[in-house]
């Protein structure tokens, strides 16, 4: 037993943590935010060049073999600083896609893109029903010739507005088959929905969109069982981001209650602002061990199914309360859009639906301990 | 990053596993499911307990953690959580919490040559039980304020005062008092370390019993007392330093998370077989929803026991010192959530204490109660959060 990361990871660490507080402070998110991209071009060609993109990616696809746990310690520095960007639709949901799923041809040629920087991906799994199981894809993809033909509507799919290529999830004569889609394809409509988060989060509807069958990702009818390996590494990943916004939730609040004065005293001087802060470094010391000990079972090729659902079930509640006591500490200007902590604020209910909410998670876990 | 055991700590868990199952076969129906309440509240479950201690004894595990030349084994604290993990899977005795868990450190870390000789055979043979004289009506959580006296007269100290939340104090042969030597110093300073017999003349138990009848805490009356000079452990009115740097002892809370899994897997198979308005418990989504949280947070504090043993075994217990704040905080508001859920899943039954008409033997019902206690004891979850404010955090501490 060893609970501790090599000096490699530290240094990693320290890498993104360095690029990201000199390139995305919290004014420039806020930009970023307000922009109709959603992200900046600019750092995304420069994380691409550090490599990020390829913390994923095996050897023979470019990549290093890096341990999944690199890959938590990138996201939860994401995490930290709230720093929007495809990373998570690109390389986590779109590159484990086609690792789990592509040809060797796709992996060639999509991951290669990826890790340059000049492919952004996108998954349209969601639509009106907003469950996380199978039976929540009703989209239909009609077989006509060598192509299919897809109607309807997809939701909640983030980053569809910038991403190059959609990986959608329809139904096929075999059952849930993934489409790889140009996302400029005629027929697709693309609108960005206004949501907590301030992402992109859009809606896309298909009308006769043209997809060839060669584009499909992985065997017809195989879809949801990709889908179900992505997420279960997407769901520890995700929960990486947000751990890293619990503790920058509670790095922000303890500065600001180390240096806030009332009725002569800093603040953290106080009892009732202690205790809530105790149970915020509680909660973020226990999540950030799991996280730390499920990425390590992936890593080790164990079935680690139920923890991570526990993981992303745990620090869904965990960062809505480490932001929420983060904000009301900071009392009047934690309100205000100009200080940092209501970016976790929103980020936490954002991240929420994100791979499973609560409800979900917790129903799997409830199976997996014999109910 | 690595979690895993090594073969030997696996072979090592085994073995402790085996042992504490085929042990746990003879513990007589009064011991229940064990815990303060187990060993103390019976004699049946207090002998039992002295019992298993004796058997421990023998094999040499009660001081497997002991430096070797104090007849230990100089054992690795990540072995200690391993015996204790397998020890709570079984709920099973025979560790006096105080004589192992508190005093023999102490004694390894002060004593001299003469009281460790003959203080710590009987510990480590699981022969003689302790309890502990710390706290005081007037001195809960701030123990420093205690004002018990032991005054040097000759060859003894006399001591007059009072202890109270004294934990099988009436069970107890001996006990580790704190006590104020010097009466002009205030607080930490002028206070001793003392052992001492429960049969001295001038002491006197009485028992306060739990809010639901269970005698497990006793006050402790001393009336002139005369322990013998040789009995003070360390320098005299060097007693707070030295109490306060013996807590490292192995402070990963598992036992509270080991409980929790247990009485969680409990519940699964009581809703599984028992029916609500004519369904199966387990099919009520609010009742999986409430049981499967429990099972997560169990799962995660488990984990961070593990990291707790860890960072002890680094840099000591400073270096862990919120982190354990965090997993006792964590563990004892999780076995009051546990209790409090489990005898609502129950409906009616949960109302119901040990009997044959209580579900599981009316054990939710009596970890509802007996919660409290782990709330308060052992530094009250307040302390613990100021203590996690001011060590993990670096507030500001105001007086």
């Amino acid at each position: 037993m060893n609970i501790s990361f090599s000096s490699e990871q530290e240094i990693l660490r320290k890498s993104v943590a360095e690029f990201l507080s000199k390139e995305c402070p919290g004014e420039k998110v806020r930009d970023i935010e307000d922009s109709v991209e959603g992200y900046s071009a600019k750092q995304w060609k420069k994380i691409a060049k550090l490599g990020w993109m390829e913390v994923i990616l095996p050897e023979v696809y470019g990549g290093f073999d890096d341990p999944f746990m690199n890959i938590i310690i990138i996201m939860e520095e994401i995490g930290k600083a709230a720093f929007p960007s495809p990373f998570f639709s690109t390389v986590i949901l779109g590159g484990y896609t086609i690792l789990e799923g592509g040809s060797e041809n796709q992996k060639k040629d999509l991951l290669k893109k990826m890790a340059e920087g000049k492919l952004l991906l996108s998954l349209a799994q969601h639509e009106d029903d907003p469950g996380y199981l199978e039976a929540a894809i009703n989209m239909q993809a009609t077989l006509s010739g060598d192509e299919y033909v897809l109607n309807g509507t997809k939701m909640f799919v983030m980053d569809a507005n910038i991403a190059d290529k959609l990986i959608v999830a329809a139904k096929t004569d075999e059952g849930t088959t993934l489409l790889l889609v140009d996302a400029k394809a005629p027929g697709i409509t693309c609108t960005i929905i206004p949501s907590i988060g301030m992402d992109n989060c859009c809606e896309v509807i298909f009308a006769d969109v043209k997809v060839p069958v060669k584009d499909t990702i992985g065997e017809p009818g195989k879809g949801w069982e990709i889908l179900e390996k992505v997420m279960l590494k997407a769901s520890i990943a995700k929960s990486a981001e947000m751990v890293g916004g619990c503790k920058a939730s509670i790095d922000l609040t303890a500065f600001y209650a180390k240096n806030r004065v009332q009725y002569g005293q800093p603040i953290g001087g106080y009892q009732a602002i202690q205790h809530y802060m105790a149970d915020m470094l509680m909660y973020y010391d226990i999540s950030s061990n799991y996280l730390y000990k499920v990425a390590w079972m992936i890593d080790e090729g164990m079935d680690c199914s139920t923890e991570a659902s526990a993981l992303k079930a745990q620090v869904n509640e965990y960062y809505k309360f480490i932001s929420e006591r983060g904000v009301q500490i900071h009392g009047g200007v934690g309100t205000s859009r100009e200080f940092d902590i209501g970016l976790y604020y929103r980020r936490a209910k954002a991240f929420e639906y994100t791979c499973g909410d609560s409800d979900h998670h917790i129903e799997l876990v409830a199976k997996a301990i014999g109910l | 990053m690595d979690f895993k055991l090594t073969e030997e700590q696996e072979a090592l868990k085994k073995e402790f596993e085996d042992f504490f199952q085929e042990v746990m076969k003879d513990a007589p129906p009064e011991y229940g499911t064990g815990g303060l309440e187990g060993t103390y509240k019976t004699d049946e479950g207090f002998q039992f307990h002295m019992a298993v201690a004796k058997k421990l004894g023998e094999k040499g595990w009660l001081s497997r953690a002991w430096p070797k030349e104090f007849g230990g084994q100089g054992a690795p604290l990540i072995e200690q959580l391993i015996f204790n993990e397998a020890k709570d899977k079984y709920n099973a005795p025979g560790v006096d919490m105080f004589g192992i868990g508190m005093f023999a450190p102490t004694l390894i870390l002060a004593a001299n040559d003469e009281q460790r000789e003959r203080l710590l055979p009987p510990i480590a043979k699981g022969e003689v039980s302790y309890c502990q004289g710390w706290s005081e009506p007037d001195a809960g959580s701030d123990l420093a304020s205690l004002t018990t006296t032991a005054i040097r007269n000759g060859d003894h100290y006399i001591v007059n005062g009072q202890k109270i939340w004294t934990s099988g104090g009436h069970k107890a042969d001996c006990m580790f008092l704190l006590a104020r030597t010097n009466t002009e110093e205030k607080r930490g300073k002028g206070l001793s370390v003392f052992h001492l017999k429960m049969d001295l003349p001038g002491i006197e138990v009485r028992p306060i019993l739990y809010m639901n009848g269970t005698h497990i805490y006793n006050e402790v009356f001393f009336k002139d007392v005369k322990i013998p000079a040789k009995d003070m452990i360390g320098g005299e009115n060097e007693g707070w330093q030295l109490t306060r740097q013996t807590m490292n002892f192995e402070r990963s809370s598992i036992g509270l998370f080991i409980e929790g899994k247990n009485r969680v897997r409990d519940m699964v198979n009581y809703v599984k077989t028992h029916k609500k308005n004519g369904k199966f418990l387990s099919e009520d989504p609010i009742v999986r929803q409430k049981l499967a949280r429990l099972y997560m947070e169990l799962d995660m504090g488990h984990t961070l026991a593990y990291k707790i043993a860890f960072l002890q075994e680094q840099g000591g217990l400073i270096f862990a010192a919120s982190a354990a704040s965090e997993a006792k905080l964590f563990g004892s508001e999780l076995i009051q959530r546990i209790a409090n859920y489990s005898t609502e899943i129950m409906g009616l039954y949960g109302q119901l204490t040990e009997s044959e008409w209580a579900p599981l033997n009316g054990v939710m019902n009596e970890m509802y109660t007996m919660c409290m206690g782990l709330n308060i004891a052992g530094g009250s979850t307040e302390i613990q959060k100021n203590i996690i404010a001011w060590v993990g955090l670096g507030l500001p501490r105001i007086r």
